[in-house]
């Protein structure tokens, strides 16, 4: 395990945007490609987002330790986002501005969404080394806000949905058990 | 019957003869030119009410279906439907009505001459396609049930049957059988059709076999599909999506570029079928999706915000 290089976890987490590229290619998309692209997106970036906040209680109550992928694995995450917010924006809004902006005011769903962007950003710009020796103890305190950012982007799921269906509950129960998991008292 | 093999009108259409042409292709087996499939082909008149836009492939209409009982997906109907029943199918017409009871498919559908009508159709989540519908008006058939004069609304009710609906489950967070409703003027406005046929053939399940309503001024769910039991009623019937999410979805959900979804701008449209740059068909959504001229009247003097 210890030998898998952190590259490994980069090159993985290009895999489902290759998957999504071969779809295209091979007309595999369905007719509607824009909302499928988008869709697959946001959810490759939950499964992210969800997998690093899974590597501390892995390590905790399994004793698999995979701390130092979580770099990676936040980053992957946020790429996908990005990838994400580009696909709403260009494909789907077709750079309408003005509607597109106004969108976000107006609609819950997507201003949740920006709010989980924009909590996560910060996290992505001191995600480099240099930044967590500058920070110090301040660095770990940031990154607290991975927490508010993942409850966000869930809400931004289930909202986006016209009935919350049972794949959103699993979703948000599963965020439950993350949440849960670390406030488990230490036991001495 | 409203039905004949020899109508050759649709075989001619070109969406469809390049999407069988295409899968031919994909297959390998090029024929020397376009044979029609040996399934029943629907003779129906055009109409004057078609538009001219052109419409969607059969495989863009056949598979991108918001038909929830199948499924929350857009491929969810094409991929569960298969297994529905449609024959035999009847419809219990009932409530305010002369000739009640329970008419057979065959029957409902003598009650006029099968059209094509080539319709816009809008999606509430904003996106639309154009559909080559085959049907006849529906107040041929509330004609033919004899319509009594307290009639003020129609009550519409899709199958329940979650033996072979896999989503009409208690966990789907629906209350089944799906429900719609129409005020009278607008079930009885020749727009408002019953549709049995897509491009000339059956109306395949995903699309609400054997029968549907369409109603191409409103969103789409309005239309409802595969209908079972139609009521005339006095009192406004409840809707299915108006009683999930009444801020969200009205009785009337009539297309309206100006009044917004809280989910969804409805000022633009993505036009299914624009590939990965759809953006180049985002369009303007039209009032009444283009059919004002036609149904503007029926709603005359009424607060289109209040009455979304
Ligand atoms: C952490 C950030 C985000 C995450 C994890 C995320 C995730 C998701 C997921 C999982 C879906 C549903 C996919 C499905 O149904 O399979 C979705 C839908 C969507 N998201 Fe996001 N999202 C995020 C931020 C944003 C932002 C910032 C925007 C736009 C400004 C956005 C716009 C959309 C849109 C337009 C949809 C589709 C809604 C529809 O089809 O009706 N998302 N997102």
């Amino acid at each position: 395990m210890r030998k898998v290089p952190v590259g490994a976890v980069y090159l993985a987490g290009l895999v489902p945007l290759g998957w999504i590229v071969w779809l295209v290619v091979s007309g595999g998309i369905g007719v509607d490609p824009v909302k499928e692209i988008e869709h697959r997106l946001g959810k490759i970036a939950l499964w992210f987002l969800f997998g690093g906040l899974a590597i501390t209680p892995l390590r905790r109550f399994l004793r698999v330790d995979l701390m130092r992928y979580r770099r990676a694995v936040g980053l992957v995450a946020f790429f996908y986002v990005g990838l994400h917010v580009l696909v709403w924006l260009v494909l789907d809004m077709g750079m309408l501005w003005a509607q597109a902006l106004g969108d976000l005011v107006r609609r819950p769903y997507l201003f949740f969404g920006l709010a989980a962007l924009l909590l996560l950003l910060p996290l992505a710009l001191t995600s480099n080394t240099a930044s967590i020796r500058r920070l110090g103890r301040n660095w770990r305190r940031l990154h607290l806000l991975v927490y508010p950012a993942v409850a966000l982007a869930v809400v931004h799921y289930l909202w986006q949905m016209k009935v919350v269906q049972p794949q959103g509950w699993l979703w948000l129960a599963g965020f439950g058990v993350l949440m849960a998991l670390r406030a488990v008292p230490r036991r001495r | 019957m409203a039905r004949n093999s020899s109508h050759p009108g649709w075989a001619d259409v070109t969406p469809r003869a390049m999407f069988l042409n295409r899968r031919a292709l994909m297959g390998g087996a090029l024929a020397a030119g376009f044979v029609g499939p040996a399934a029943a082909r629907i003779a129906a008149t055009p109409s004057p009410y078609s538009t001219d836009a052109a419409p969607n492939t059969l495989e863009e209409i056949t598979s991108y279906n918001n038909f929830y009982e199948f499924g929350w997906n857009k491929g969810d109907p094409k991929a569960n439907a298969g297994r529905l029943t449609i024959d035999p199918w009847s419809v219990e017409i009932g409530g305010l009505v002369e000739r009640p009871g329970s008419y057979p498919l065959d029957d409902v559908l003598r009650a006029a001459p099968a059209e094509e009508r080539i319709y816009r159709f809008r999606c509430v989540e904003a996106w639309s396609m154009v559909i080559p519908w085959i049907g006849f008006p529906l107040s041929a058939l509330l004609d033919r049930a004899g319509v009594q004069p307290g009639a003020k609304y129609v009550a519409f009710q899709t199958l329940y049957r979650p033996a072979e609906m896999n989503n009409q489950t208690a966990l789907s967070g629906i209350d089944w059988p799906y429900v719609e409703g129409l005020r009278i003027d607008e079930a009885m406005h020749p727009l408002t059709i019953l549709a049995s046929g897509l491009y000339g053939d059956p109306l395949p399940r995903q699309n609400g076999a054997p029968l549907r309503l369409v109603v191409p001024w409103k969103y789409g769910f309005k239309s409802i599909k595969s209908i079972v039991k139609i009521t005339l009623t006095e009192a406004p019937p409840p809707t299915t999506w108006q009683r999930l999410q009444p801020q969200e979805y009205g009785f009337y959900a009539n297309v309206n570029p100006q009044v917004d979804h809280p989910r969804w701008s409805q000022a633009t449209e993505r036009r299914i079928g624009g590939g990965l740059f759809a953006f180049a068909s985002r369009q303007p959504t039209q009032m009444f999706n283009g059919y004002g001229e036609e149904v503007a009247a029926l709603y005359a003097g009424m607060d289109l915000r209040k009455f979304y």
